[in-house]
């Protein structure tokens, strides 16, 4: 069987073509767009923010432009089974991290590739706690959203629909929301036993919602239940931005630029962006456009907006309120494992197939935020960095460990941390491979961060003996998902977008990633992405249609 | 040698439906893996191994997996994490300043170079590592504890445990693509997965360790 040519080598987009994903050699054929064009949208990134924008754009008739870093994978063709293999979809540039809790990257948080980090995420698909979109006004910390948690009910339901989330019947938290469209994954052992750890506590639990098919939709197969979802899925059964929203922009007429990084916005002299200068094929090229979308992420978000500061904006763009690169947020991940009598394999199937929110909707506690916690199923190589770095084993002991691998079961948080300017992205000295000043990352978690965080692992730890589990230890030191650095609000001085991510300086900037949450809540972000990204779509189109974009 | 899977070999799936070609290509990649360094000295190359051979001691009845090579492949294919302490160096440099580090603090302690030492004073070393103990000029302003915590126990045991002959002493079932599993339940265990030894029916786990291709 033959395989295709290197995905990093060259760009696969080209030509008037791009790669059909779910046909092996196959090839879809794609609208491009001189240079001299000047598009409607370029969209800066393709992963959860940016290709759910760049379909709904192309659908309501705009020229769109879609850049990624990363290359243009074909997952039948392209991904093994592999942990280490698969590295090759994360974004592995160099950053540097500091401050009193420096946070990993990389596979953590980071994909690049088009599709994003949707192409390895763990496809977890939750909703936001209404009250999460004023914490502010009614909870009493972090800050409010200019969303209504209505709106964004509707636009939950419409991203569940266009990811074919599998979950529940019926969700035991929060208000009203339909079934999901497809029916709940079956559990595996890992899942199982927080199912019976949380009815010994008296807490609910509840089937993860996921983002991959549990029956055939369109040209996915359901899954088949490999376990190495986050290292890309090789049959297509998960719903990424690669294999949903990605086609759907190709088929409405929107260009994707493979292996095309974005390096500088360039302003117009009457104070609007005029276009974006990118790397691809060894050198540089500038793309004119009338508006230009960044959504690169928590990182690479912040660091395009100050890397391309001008004399007239020296603090970086649609930066007067001095927030780009503030106030990011990443979420707490610690675990608790133990061992089970019996064989538990936690590495068949989607890595959390349950899950208990009960702290993300009971107030009952002295800190403020939430958290949830699903089942755990780490392969080989993520299990030993558990060990190591949570035991600081090595040697004979380490090995004796790791031997007890299909005995092992846990339960990993994802917990709420607070807005903290001093949490921020700035620029370093140190240079990458196209010359541009790399990121660098200051993280440091505050006193909720860490009481929070104490009570997960206290209920988690009370979990695992209900079950029986022995051997109980604790990772301390694990976060995930990133958010902040560019957020949304209702006032220009603190805030850098408004509710639709437009830009409060200039007009025809905008930014659609986890950038702009005011807070990050106690879940998975990327679904409350992808509907925000709808809802900007349909945004973007209401104010075209008043003259006023 | 250990025998918690016997007989079980991940590998004899390599031509069965858990086995894409892209898993072929990449596992066949690292089995032939070079043993030989193309970034390290020979000073450097044999303290790496004695520091793996401590970090990841392997059993004397089959060949060793490379773990130095590994690291040496790391460094020269320019494979990076994605970010990187303030605190330390570039991984190369990392690598390079605390190898030497390492073999200053074995000669000031014990007059002999850190290969040279038996394992129970290498480990001696190692621990001191670990608790950020050692110093000396080598290590320029790099802590000992950061180079241990995230380069050397990370760039070691990720190669081992990315290693098909460490999948077969853990049991894990390995690539699984485009077959997957179907028995998803606590006890419950497909065909083509390991069986762990059992001491009343150790013919029979071996026999079922047979038929997973």
């Amino acid at each position: 069987m033959a395989v295709s040519a290197d995905p990093f080598a060259a760009p696969r987009a080209a030509k008037g073509r791009a790669p059909d994903v779910f046909k092996r050699g196959g090839w879809t054929p794609m609208r491009q767009f001189s240079e001299d064009d000047v598009v409607d949208f370029v969209v800066v990134g393709t992963g959860a923010g940016g290709a759910p924008l760049i379909a709904g754009l192309a659908e309501n008739g705009f020229s769109v432009v879609g850049f990624d870093a990363g290359p243009y994978f074909r997952p039948l063709e392209d991904f093994a089974s592999d942990e280490r293999e698969q590295e090759k979809l994360y974004w592995t540039d160099e950053r540097v991290v500091d401050g009193a809790n420096p946070l990993t990257m990389g596979g953590k948080n980071s994909g690049k590739a088009v599709g994003g980090s949707t192409v390895h995420f763990a496809m977890v698909s939750l909703r936001f706690r209404p009250e999460w979109f004023k914490s502010r006004t009614t909870l009493g910390y972090g800050a409010d959203w200019p969303l209504d948690w209505r709106e964004m009910w509707q636009y939950y339901a419409k991203a569940e629909k266009a990811l074919s989330i599998a979950g529940p019947v019926t969700y035991p938290w929060g208000p009203k929301r339909p079934r999901y469209p497809y029916r709940a994954h079956e559990l595996n052992g890992a899942a199982e036993l927080l199912a019976r750890g949380a009815e010994a506590m008296g807490i609910q639990w509840t089937p993860t919602p996921l983002a991959t098919v549990s029956a055939p939709h369109g040209k996915s197969p359901p899954c088949v239940y490999r376990g190495f979802c986050r290292f890309g899925c090789s049959t297509n059964a998960k719903q990424s931005q690669l294999v949903t929203f990605i086609p759907r922009a190709l088929r409405a007429g929107a260009e994707i630029r493979d292996l095309a990084m974005v390096g500088r916005i360039e302003m117009g002299a009457d104070g609007r962006a005029a276009g974006v200068h990118y790397h691809r094929e060894g050198r540089w090229r500038f793309q004119r456009a009338r508006n230009v979308v960044v959504a690169g992420y928590a990182i690479e978000t912040p660091r395009l907006l100050l890397a391309s500061a001008t004399d007239k904006y020296p603090d970086g763009l649609g930066n007067s309120s001095g927030l780009v690169g503030k106030n990011l947020m990443t979420q707490s991940n610690q675990a608790v494992f133990g061992a089970m009598r019996q064989e538990v394999r936690w590495y068949k199937g989607p890595p959390s197939l349950s899950i208990t929110e009960h702290w993300n909707y009971d107030d009952r506690k002295d800190f403020a935020g939430g958290y949830c916690w699903m089942a755990q199923g780490p392969l080989p190589v993520e299990w030993v960095t558990i060990q190591t770095s949570s035991r600081g084993l090595w040697g004979q002991a380490l090995r004796d460990e790791m031997e007890k691998y299909n005995h092992q079961v846990g339960l990993k948080m994802v917990g709420e941390m607070l807005p903290n300017e001093d949490n921020r992205v700035t620029l370093a000295d140190d240079i990458d491979q196209y010359g541009l000043r790399v990121a660098r990352v200051t993280y440091s978690w505050g006193d909720n961060d860490k009481a929070l965080i104490q009570h997960a692992l206290g209920q988690m730890q009370t979990s695992l003996e209900a079950v029986g589990a022995t051997n109980i230890f604790r990772q301390e030191n694990d976060t995930n998902h990133l958010a902040g650095t560019a957020r949304m609000g209702d006032n220009p001085a603190t805030s850098v977008v408004n509710a639709d991510c437009r830009s409060w300086d200039i007009p025809n900037l905008w930014v659609c990633d986890g950038s702009v949450f005011p807070t990050t809540g106690g879940v998975n972000p990327s679904l409350t992405i992808t509907s925000i990204a709808m809802r900007t779509a349909d945004r973007i189109q209401a104010l075209a249609a008043r003259g006023e974009l | 040698m250990t025998d918690r899977y016997p007989d079980y070999d991940v590998l004899d799936k390599r031509w069965t439906q858990s086995w894409n070609e892209p898993t072929r290509e990449a596992i066949d990649r690292r089995l032939a893996m070079p043993r030989d360094p193309r970034f390290f000295s020979g000073d450097e190359w044999a303290t790496l191994n004695a520091v793996c051979d401590r970090i990841m001691p392997q059993p004397r009845d089959r060949p060793p997996v490379p773990l130095a090579a590994f690291v040496d492949q790391k460094i020269t294919d320019r494979l990076l994490d994605g970010y990187r302490y303030a605190q330390l160096p570039p991984q190369d440099e990392a690598w390079r300043r605390g190898l030497a580090a390492l073999d200053e603090a074995a000669v000031e302690a014990h007059e002999s170079p850190f290969h040279s030492l038996p394992p129970d004073l290498q480990d001696g070393l190692l621990r001191k590592m670990q608790r950020g103990e050692l110093s000396g000029e080598a290590w320029g302003d790099m802590p000992c504890r950061m180079f241990f915590e995230h380069r050397v126990i990370p760039d070691i045991t990720h190669a081992y445990y990315a290693h098909p002959v460490a999948w077969n002493e853990i049991g894990f079932g390995g690539p699984a693509s485009p077959r997957g599993y179907v028995r998803m339940g606590l006890d419950r265990r497909d065909p083509w997965e390991a069986v762990e030894r059992n001491a009343a029916q150790e013919a029979k786990s071996r026999r079922k360790n047979g038929r997973v291709g």
